[in-house]
């Protein structure tokens, strides 16, 4: 995994609650069988509509790095595609006043960072996106802040853990095969329970 | 010793390695994978000359792009067919065993687990679907993990998990008769909402549960994700043991005594605290049918579809109008005018042998509505092979039902079998959500009863008021 940068992005804002993984990523997309190219997939039945009102067709969000979505963003499947197809496409943040669980988790291994909020400050900054062309928020994940040229930021929380693990682009197998020992100890304590 | 919740007791049993304040190296006991979610991360091992660490504790099926038709034809879909033979690759490079189309044990990756005997009480579970919670029903610790998480486990047989908070539901009383276990996962949805248990493992406690038989328990346990838990799970009793005994991966003779005797101790303590608790009635349920775009929007069937006029937070009132104008709904109509065009009976929900048999409980000798197509999709080739034991491929047939071959089918249309956009359907599955079923089709999730009932009649009807055969 490659590790997290702060950066400065450009902010899309996408204005609904329980966005699901099927609207991220449609199934016809679930049939790649590599992680990349996802990006033609994203929101595919949102986007291209012919009245061109997705946020992503707008021709000021085509640079957006950072979305920013209501509470429950990435509910439904467990599909990881979602995570791929957002960072094809150039996302590396996202904003958001909860996540589902498996979604979130999926982020964290992808070098995504999913910044939860409070709904006020979100509120916020869907108001800002409104009322400035080519709003940009600063991501500094050390800090864990997200803050904007007119002095206004937001504090978030994340484990140290997964933070440690984005900041150094750790693999998890690697990390997990330091403790080789801990884990054939168990399985001999514990042996496969099934005869065939 | 303190009073310790069903999962505390699971979860500690299976830390490898833990240090204060980061996430816990977990043991997985059995890892389940389909064709899907894995080619990424067997693709990633091979990449870094890696092996599958246990093969004996992971089992692959092939079963949410296969085609439910002759099984005896080629894959006409290249995407499908690739991705299972991709499978079938991975499988044989890696030893890991494989319940291919035409094997006995093929079938939707959640029904099999129990079925097979897999899903054993005390487990850890993982699965790179989210319905994985399904396996919690016989007590065990499942949950739905992506295909980063699928590559670690196959490496390592461990998982990093935070250690998530703990929910009580617990639902006393009686479900009053028409009321299925889905109406009562669906109506708990609806008052918790899809993101009221976000973070938690959920135990399902109370005698509405106790009363359920095992399959019901998973029907429940399967929809703990569409609140939003991480698992959900109920405790061991008497008919988690007699439903366990016998299948094919469980333990034999006094081995099996000896395991039933200690998975009899998996419940809760007396005492033991949960981070959250709700509480309901079980006579307060009735049947549910869902008339929006997630699992959280939810009525009874003697209800109406919901006015946003008459909802004056503005947010949620954007919701419902955006819902119900891709559901092609007007506001304030019963739900039983509400004329549809397809029926699914399938999917890890509601596609075991006793929810074949309460669907044709209702439809034996009817007829199925001239204006409605109606497929049913058994969960696995075991129940398919019971199903047909039993005839009730017949009662379904002589009604005018399609009787497919197993597979997940309809719940996400990965496979040709899909709806047209507008195409309105009663399906038994887990998610509504816009296009799950097929781009612009229209789904609302209800129990098999009520699905067969609608099927019949081509509108949502009060099963409770339906003539018994
Ligand atoms: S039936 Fe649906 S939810 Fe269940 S495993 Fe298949 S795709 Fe997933």
């Amino acid at each position: 995994m490659q590790a997290f940068k702060n950066f400065t992005g450009l902010v899309a804002p996408l204005d609904r609650p329980n966005v699901d993984t099927d609207q991220i990523i449609p199934k016809q997309f679930l049939k790649a069988v590599v992680r990349t190219g996802l990006g033609k997939g994203l929101f595919y039945d949102w986007r291209n509509q012919p009245d061109n009102r997705f946020v992503l067709d707008q021709e000021r969000f085509q640079k957006a790095t950072i979305l920013v979505a209501r509470a429950n963003f990435g509910c439904g499947s467990s599909r990881e595609h979602a995570v791929w197809a957002l960072a094809d496409f150039g996302f590396k943040a996202i904003i958001a006043p909860s996540f589902a669980d498996i979604f979130r988790n999926n982020c964290l291994k992808n070098g995504m960072l999913p910044i939860i909020l409070k709904p006020e400050e979100v509120e916020a900054i869907f108001q800002d996106v409104k009322r400035h062309e080519g709003y940009a928020l600063t991501v500094d994940l050390p800090a864990q802040t997200v803050s904007d040229e007119f002095g206004w930021s937001a504090r978030f929380e994340i484990e140290p853990f997964a933070k440690k693990c984005l900041l150094e682009g750790l693999d998890d197998v690697a990390l997990t095969l330091v403790h080789e020992k801990e884990i054939s100890a168990f399985e001999k304590a514990h042996p496969v329970p099934y005869k065939s | 010793m303190a009073a310790e919740t069903l999962f505390e007791k699971i979860w500690k049993n299976h830390v490898v390695f833990e240090r204060p304040g980061e996430p816990a190296l977990l043991y997985i006991d059995l890892h389940l994978i389909h064709e899907v979610t894995s080619p990424q991360a067997f693709e990633a091992l091979r990449n870094s000359g890696r092996k599958v660490r246990v093969p004996a504790r992971t089992f692959g099926t092939l079963d949410h792009n296969v085609p439910t038709t002759d099984r005896s034809l080629p894959i006409e879909d290249p995407d499908s067919r690739i991705q299972v033979e991709m499978m079938r690759r991975n499988c044989r490079e890696f030893g890991v065993p494989l319940f291919d189309l035409g094997s006995r044990e093929q079938g939707i990756v959640h029904v099999i687990g129990p079925e097979l005997g897999l899903t054993q009480p005390g487990m850890t579970i993982v699965c790179g679907d989210s319905q994985d919670p399904t396996h919690g029903a016989v007590g065990a610790l499942a949950f739905g993990i992506g295909t980063s998480e699928v590559e670690h486990v196959l490496a390592t047989q461990c998982l990093w998990q935070s250690r998530p908070k703990t929910m009580e539901i617990r639902v006393d009383g009686h479900l009053k008769p028409g009321v299925a276990a889905k109406d009562l996962i669906l109506g708990i949805i609806g008052r918790i909402t899809t993101d009221g248990a976000t973070g938690c493992v959920v135990e399902y406690r109370g005698a509405a549960f106790e009363a359920l038989s095992v399959e019901e328990r998973m029907t429940v346990c399967n929809m703990s994700i569409e609140a939003g838990a991480r698992a959900g799970m109920i405790a061991v009793d008497e008919k988690t043991i007699d439903y366990l005994r016998g299948r094919r991966f469980a333990p034999k003779g006094a081995e099996f005594d000896k395991a039933a005797a200690k998975w009899r101790e998996l419940r809760s303590d007396e005492g033991a605290r949960f981070d959250k608790s709700v509480r309901f009635d079980a006579a307060s349920f009735a049947p549910q049918v869902t008339w929006g775009t997630n699992p959280g929007m939810v009525v009874e069937v003697t209800g109406k579809v919901p006015d946003p006029a008459a909802v004056s937070d503005p947010s949620e009132r954007r919701a419902i109008e955006r819902a119900l104008e891709y559901m092609g709904l007007e506001p304030n109509v019963p739900i039983q005018d509400i004329r549809i065009d397809r029926v699914f009976i399938g999917s890890c929900t509601n596609s075991r042998i006793s929810d074949l048999k309460a669907a044709a409980e209702i439809v034996r000798g009817r007829k199925v509505a001239a204006s409605v197509n109606a497929m049913v999709v058994p969960g696995s080739e075991l129940v398919k092979e019971e199903a047909e034991k039993l005839g009730l491929d017949k009662i379904f047939r002589e009604a005018g039902f399609e009787w497919r071959e197993p597979g997940c089918s309809m719940c996400l249309g990965m496979n040709p079998d899909i709806l047209r956009p507008g195409e309105r359907c009663a399906s038994t599955s887990n998610r509504n959500f816009e296009g799950r079923q097929g781009k612009g089709g229209r789904t609302h999730l209800v129990s098999p009863q009520m699905a067969a009932a609608a099927a019949l009649a081509g509108h949502f009807v009060d099963i409770r008021d339906w003539p018994k055969n």
